[in-house]
């Protein structure tokens, strides 16, 4: 399979085509926005929190496929994880969008279909951008998520 | 210089412009990009250099190195020679009256930058107004706010209609007796329109207004007279004109320039400093404090002598012709529309596919070795304006060719097709 073909995989343009959990969360508890300044692409976040557990999360905004479907993908394996288990996956996707992590990302599960975009640096960030996101609305922060 | 020799040759007045034969002057256009051959169509964002510039580097650093403007020896005087014969070279192009009145900056944003520090907040005061347009590059709207925030002016905005050309009638409208300074692009980095720059600036000086010209994208292109455009000012960068980077050039008018503070302080722009008072230097060297990018300055110099010598009126049916044939190619295939469609235009073809962001056009068409720009292009408020978040902009330069056309427009096939 050629990179391209390993980027564009049918997984990532169907997530692309119809994104899983694009939509509002009026009960939100924790929202944050998320912005690439070199790009514009911006999301929009939401998380129900209950007693430590993402209850529902979901995800609203514009960027490239790349974007679209990490953010599509991330909503639909972050639903009923604890806080704790975000962050460690945070941690793992983070290091296999970079090419950091030392067993090829075996630990991110289903999202490993999205190693492909490290062979592209200039895109890691369109990947990262819904997680930095998400990790700012956990944390509760006020300032808008960057990927710089 | 050979490179100069072999190009006044290949562009005869009586034959056509023989574009193979300039592109062996541009060594990085031999190159393979991911097993193909590369197709550079991001001129609008950097131009390749040709070889007599790689090597008028190369000859400062190798034989003529040395601080400008101070040392007795050999070297000093041979690049401080060097360095001044560039600044002489670049009024010739643009025909500035005086070499006074050419100074060097890193680029166009800090010649932009300059002019609204030194003249705005000289002869600007709270409630004037300055005039920019809606299709204006970041760097010509970020430091005109800035100084709005600093003594309390405001920006007025020129619209644009849906071709992508200025609304000249609510242009006439915005003058009143606050306004203070016109500040617009003379060619539309995100949309290729060429503004009709000779009319407003009329139109402005009429009302008493000075004008700055933002030549990035017009230098490339266009033959630029400064003293038949009649502007104030008028800031280009020297890598958009196949020059080096961290170069660039405001011309102002001595009148003007005269009259505004420095820039920075420092060396070179003083003629005597005591603790009691320092007298400035004169122009251009009173807004040239420190050492500045003299290879670069000298590299300029290089890239103009190139450009001289070639037949303008054949580059200019040359890039019509890419521009029409790309325009027909493009508009050719489904669901692609066309952003910026104005009736002159140069360089700069902007366009969004339905349903694919233009991220993910780049990279594919950079996998068929075609280099694109894609994204916002700085001009945010272009792309609100069109309701797009980004666009895929291809933009031409002299030596491209008509083949590279059809390459681009195979790669977006390939888009459509991994899209389905």
């Amino acid at each position: 399979m050629s990179d391209l073909d390993d980027l564009y995989q049918e997984v990532i343009l169907d997530h692309n085509k119809s994104p899983r959990n694009y939509r509002v969360i009026a009960d939100a508890n924790r929202k944050a926005e998320g912005y690439n300044p070199l790009c514009g692409d911006h999301v929009t976040v939401y998380v129900h929190l209950e007693d430590g557990v993402i209850r529902d999360v979901s995800f609203q905004g514009s960027g490239c496929a790349i974007s679209k479907a990490s953010a599509s993908m991330m909503t639909a394996e972050l639903k009923g994880k604890s806080e704790a288990a975000a962050e460690e996956l945070f941690e793992n996707v983070h290091k296999m969008l970079t090419g950091a992590a030392d067993d090829g990302g075996e630990k991110v599960g289903k999202l490993k279909i999205l190693s492909g975009v490290c062979k592209f640096p200039a895109r890691v960030k369109c990947a990262s951008l819904a997680w930095h996101t998400v990790n700012a609305a956990l944390h509760g922060d006020n300032q808008p998520a960057t990927t710089e | 210089m050979k490179a100069v020799s072999h190009l006044a040759e290949s562009c005869n007045a009586a034959g056509s412009f023989d574009v193979q034969r300039v592109r062996e002057d541009f060594p990085i256009l031999k190159l393979k990009v991911h097993g193909k051959p590369l197709v550079y169509l991001d001129n609008g964002a950097t131009g390749q250099k040709p070889q007599c510039v790689i090597d008028a580097l190369n000859a400062y650093y190798s034989a003529e190195n040395s601080n400008i403007h101070r040392g007795v020896h050999y070297l000093s005087e041979r690049a401080t020679a060097a360095y001044e014969a560039a600044r002489e070279k670049i009024r010739g192009f643009i025909n500035a009256r005086s070499d006074k009145e050419i100074i060097f900056v890193r680029g166009t944003t800090e010649a932009i930058n300059l002019v609204a520090q030194c003249y705005g907040r000289g002869s600007l005061r709270a409630g004037d107004e300055i005039i920019v347009s809606a299709m204006e590059h970041h760097s010509n709207i970020v430091p005109w706010q800035i100084l709005c925030e600093q003594i309390g002016a405001r920006l007025r905005v020129i619209p644009i209609n849906h071709d992508g050309e200025l609304v000249l009638e609510e242009y006439h409208r915005l003058f009143n007796s606050r306004t203070k300074l016109l500040s617009i692009t003379h060619v539309s980095n995100a949309l290729g329109t060429v503004v009709p720059v000779k009319e407003m600036i009329a139109t402005a000086h009429e009302h008493g207004v000075p004008v700055l010209l933002d030549g990035a994208q017009a230098v490339p292109h266009l033959r630029i007279d400064v003293q038949d455009l009649d502007c104030d000012f008028y800031a280009f960068s020297g890598h958009k004109l196949f020059g080096p980077t961290g170069v660039g050039v405001l011309y102002g008018r001595a009148e003007l320039l005269e009259k505004m503070p420095p820039y920075q302080g420092g060396g070179d722009m003083i003629s005597l400093v005591t603790f009691e008072k320092t007298h400035y230097n004169v122009l251009p060297y009173k807004f040239e404090a420190g050492t500045p990018h003299i290879a670069g300055g000298i590299g300029l110099g290089a890239a103009i002598d190139y450009l001289s010598a070639l037949n303008w009126g054949q580059i200019a049916a040359h890039e019509h012709k890419l521009l029409s044939y790309a325009t027909e190619r493009l508009a050719d295939i489904d669901g692609l529309r066309i952003i910026g469609t104005a009736k002159e235009k140069a360089g700069v073809l902007s366009f969004v596919l339905e349903n694919v962001h233009a991220h993910d056009v780049g990279t594919i068409l950079d996998q068929e070795g075609v280099a694109v720009r894609a994204g916002h292009h700085c001009a945010m408020p272009v792309m609100q304006r069109f309701g797009v978040p980004a666009t895929t902009r291809a933009s031409f330069a002299f030596y491209n060719t008509i083949e590279e056309v059809d390459a681009l427009a195979r790669a977006i096939y390939r888009v459509r097709k991994v899209f389905g």
